[in-house]
């Protein structure tokens, strides 16, 4: 019998179905799980996404691409196989792919967190009986402190700086984290400056209705008691240097671990992340109810392991979404590629 | 502990050496001297022995968390610390803790228990500790555990941290952390406060000292060239007011400023750089006399100073002589000057007047000096100090400047009730050598206990004692032994005073037995009425001889 999916040299395929998902060379029929540049690539001839995130791809991707929008819990038919897109609560507009074909259904999560995210639909919990699944943050010592946390940190870390003639620079990707934090801390405590790479997707954010604070263009005066949102990529160029003298923070998954949080470059780390951790992985896969589980990006190798070890088929996927544009030297915290590859690379550069 | 995880993250992380000793400085000014004198310790790389091994704190830790331990190992991969990989793996706390526990109550309550117990109690424990605790705690505790807890700063950073806090050379500083010491609170006020700066703040200076009068008064040559003031009984001090604080010693070298708050209210006048030597008195300040020796010995003893024996037994300072005046010793000024100093600084002293200046007695002549001696009783004093009106404060020491001319004590006789061991060195447990003395209450009455005494007889005396004890024995209290009431001894004492703890309604301070009276009759000695009359009882002007007279 023909699988409902399979992973080939351009991605994950559809072979009934005729299309792929996420795909990292130029295909046919491309579904979008979100605009994170690993999974949103240029030269496909057609791209269905979530409509939420339609605007976002739209401004990651050439101005002829193709991109047919489908609301969530929508669904549309390719060759007999139905496809709906789900919320993945990572990104604005990020879904899961649900497909389902004779009787078989398969899930494919792209990225996803489980925790509540007010800038994006929340992740909806689906049934399957193949899950592909990310899996990041995939080892036991990821486990995320509710937000409340750190938006409580990172507003007293501002605050602090304030009183010692500070501005704080907190490093962020630009699409999703950047507004996620902008809309969960306290705009009263002063000004907010965005990067170049930022401000125009708050702007697409604003348009979607997502209220995100008044933010600052870097001309503009007052920058003494400010927050600065910039890329990690920005750390190092001479924009950064009108905020002088500042203190500089990362918010990231990755910042979990010392040796992470640690270096010179950065001088505080918030444990903020868009991807589930160790507790929503296993829960969220083992509510899916699938027998079989694919896993992707960071260490999968682990959490299959981890999971034969409780009964289910579970295999780590050679993917390539966090093989190109992995280069360290660009990367302040060190981080794995996944997290880090949408920053290095200009939006709708492939 | 979270307190000590913050500094343990900025000096693990910071760049500069100056900002290495800002979070020290603010570290020690905010921690506790137990939490300051650990942190100390690790710092100069004194870390508490491994309790476990890492190869249990692995097992445990993965049992905690519910995993495999080959996916412990890979988590320990990824983060390359194993103090760090257990405490991220562990499962979030029980509850938020509000208040940060300290770190010294952690390595003397936990830590240094566990490592005295068997494995199982240890796991136990070690589980209910993580339990409680938040990861930046955890990481702490897990190198404590396992005897890794490094901190990356030099010790010269420690010593310019302590130089901050305390202005002492970091040279000294350094040598005090040589060698072995405990990390108590006692280590960091040591090492922080005495000596150098902190110890010129509270330096007290030798106390004078006078010599006893034996001659006649009148062997002293010129009267013109003394000074005379009652001597009281109380405790000799200096009372230092320097850099806004005020320290007491006592002559015995002890600090006891914390036992005499009162005194801390004298700052508001007295000038800085002031030290006075006088003596605390209790003080009735309604009949406006000293209390009983006895009354000051509560306030030294008592654990705690609470309001109540503040107001039971209030205290002030007769202030005797002026040793340092704006910040100069002037111990080298004629006491006359040094003395007008002194009466003019207390001059601006307000409501309680916890200070008193020692007034200098009136007298012309060696005779109306006398006079004054023997008024000394009724006035609640030892005595008279003689000191030479031009004398320094024993700078050079001219010989014999100060005389204490003392009342010759009272006597009287007594019968000896009880006896039991002596409890000083060299006597045998067996002998005894300590004596209950007792008076009739009235004449042809009972008798009363008056004193114990154990001082005063030779061996061979004492023996004879212990002879008749043995043989005369009427009953038993435990080692005490009450005895056939016949032998009558003389004892002698420099006060008596009232005390309505005792059945007699009198106390002897320290009496001391000069013989035994062989020739006399236990009918023959002395009654309660009899010390009933004894000056110090009642403020009356009684004539000791004539006492002494009936008494024999
Ligand atoms: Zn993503
Ligand atoms: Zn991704």
């Amino acid at each position: 019998m023909q699988p409902i999916l399979q992973r080939t040299d351009k991605g994950f395929y559809c072979p009934p179905g005729d299309f792929y998902i996420d795909p990292y060379k130029p295909v046919d029929r491309a579904i979008i799980t979100h605009a994170h540049a690993d999974h949103a690539r240029s030269g496909h001839r057609h791209y269905l996404t979530a409509a939420d995130g339609f605007a976002l791809l739209k401004h990651r991707m050439l101005a002829s691409a193709q991109i047919t929008p489908l609301p969530y819990a929508q669904s549309t038919n390719y060759h007999g196989v139905r496809i709906s897109l789900h919320p993945a609560g990572h990104v604005l507009g990020s879904a899961q792919v649900r497909i389902e074909h004779k009787g078989q259904i398969a899930v494919i999560t792209g990225d996803y967190k489980v925790e509540p995210d007010q800038t994006c639909a929340p992740f909806e919990p689906l049934n399957c009986h193949l899950i592909v699944s990310e899996s990041t943050f995939a080892l036991p010592i990821y486990q995320w402190q509710p937000q409340s946390i750190l938006f409580d940190q990172i507003n007293r870390w501002w605050a602090t700086n304030q009183d010692q003639g500070l501005a704080s620079v907190l490093m962020a990707y630009s699409l999703g984290k950047a507004q996620r934090l902008l809309a969960g801390i306290d705009p009263t405590i002063g000004p907010i400056y965005c990067h170049s790479a930022i401000e125009p997707i708050n702007q697409i954010y604003r348009d979607s209705g997502i209220d995100l604070p008044q933010t600052l263009r870097a001309t503009d005066p007052q920058r003494a008691r400010s927050l600065v949102l910039a890329p990690p990529s920005a750390l190092a160029s001479p924009w950064m240097s009108r905020f002088r003298p500042f203190s500089t923070a990362f918010a990231s998954g990755w910042m979990a671990v010392r040796s992470k949080r640690n270096r010179p470059s950065v001088d505080t780390g918030f444990v903020l992340s868009d991807h589930a951790d160790w507790n929503g992985l296993i829960s969220s896969i083992k509510a899916s109810g699938a027998q079989e589980v694919w896993l992707t990006h960071g260490y999968s190798t682990a959490l299959a392991r981890y999971l034969r070890e409780i009964g289910l088929d579970a295999k780590s996927v050679d993917t390539r979404f966090r093989d190109e544009s992995s280069s360290a030297g660009h990367d302040p915290a060190g981080n794995p590629p996944d997290s880090i590859i949408p920053e290095l690379k200009p939006a709708g550069e492939q | 502990m979270i307190h000590f995880a913050r500094l343990y993250d900025t000096l693990d992380t910071s760049a500069s050496t100056t900002a290495s000793v800002d979070a020290l400085v603010d570290y020690f000014q905010k921690a506790s001297q137990s939490d300051s004198a650990w942190t100390i310790a690790f710092l100069i790389g004194r870390t508490p022995r491994q309790v476990i091994s890492s190869r249990l704190l692995r097992e445990w830790a993965a049992e905690e968390a519910a995993i495999p331990i080959w996916l412990f190992e890979e988590s320990y991969q990824a983060v390359g610390d194993l103090a760090e990989t257990v405490a991220l793996l562990l499962p979030p706390p029980e509850s938020r803790n509000l208040v940060d526990r300290p770190l010294s109550g952690w390595l003397e309550n936990h830590l240094q228990v566990m490592a005295k117990m068997p494995e199982d109690q240890k796991k136990q424990a070690l589980m209910q500790a993580w339990r409680s605790m938040t990861v930046a705690e955890r990481f702490i505790w897990n190198k404590l555990l396992t005897g890794e807890l490094r901190m990356k700063v030099s010790q010269k950073i420690v010593t310019q941290a302590l130089n901050r806090l305390t202005g002492l050379d970091p040279s000294i500083l350094a040598h005090r952390l040589l060698g072995e010491w405990v990390p108590t609170p006692f280590f960091f006020e040591r090492l922080t406060h005495l000596e150098s700066r902190e110890t010129d703040l509270k330096q007290v200076y030798p106390f004078h000292s006078a010599d006893i009068l034996e001659d006649p008064v009148e062997t002293l040559a010129s009267p013109s060239n003394w000074s005379a003031e009652w001597k009281w009984d109380g405790i000799r001090s200096q009372l230092i007011h320097r850099n806004h604080q005020i320290h007491l010693w006592s002559n015995g070298d002890e600090l006891i400023t914390e036992r005499f708050p009162e005194f801390q209210a004298v700052s508001e006048f007295l000038p800085e750089g002031t030290v006075i030597d006088g003596e605390i008195l209790p003080w009735d300040f309604k009949s406006d006399q000293p209390m009983a020796f006895a009354e000051l010995q509560k306030r030294i003893e008592r654990k705690t100073i609470t309001k109540k024996l503040l107001a039971e037994i209030p205290v002030l300072i007769m202030a005797y002589d002026l040793l340092e005046f704006q910040d100069i010793d002037i111990r080298h000024l004629p006491l006359i000057d040094r003395r007008a100093k002194l009466d003019s600084i207390l001059q601006y002293q307000k409501g309680s007047r916890p200070i008193r200046f020692s007034q200098r007695l009136n007298f012309n002549s060696w005779a109306d000096l006398g006079s004054l001696q023997s008024a000394c009783r009724s006035q609640m004093a030892q005595g008279l100090m003689l000191k030479q009106i031009h004398s320094p404060y024993q700078v050079g020491g001219i010989r014999k400047a100060w005389r204490k001319w003392k009342v010759p004590p009272m006597t009287i006789d007594c019968v000896m009730t009880m006896a039991q061991p002596g409890s000083i060195g060299g006597q045998q447990a067996t002998v005894y050598s300590d004596y209950t003395l007792a008076v009739w209450d009235k004449p042809g009455g009972s008798l009363v206990t008056v004193a114990k005494a154990c001082t005063g007889l030779t061996d061979a005396e004492i023996k004879k004692i212990d002879a008749f004890v043995k043989k005369n024995t009427t009953e038993r209290f435990g080692p005490v032994r009450a005895v056939k009431p016949v032998i009558v001894m003389r004892i002698e004492f420099d006060s008596i005073q009232h005390s309505p703890r005792h059945k007699s309604g009198i106390a002897i301070r320290s009496p001391r037995i000069i013989r035994i009276c062989d020739d006399k009759s236990p009918e023959q000695a002395g009654t309660l009425s009899l010390l009933q009359q004894l000056p110090g009882i009642h403020s009356q002007n009684t004539i000791l001889h004539q006492n002494q007279t009936s008494i024999d």
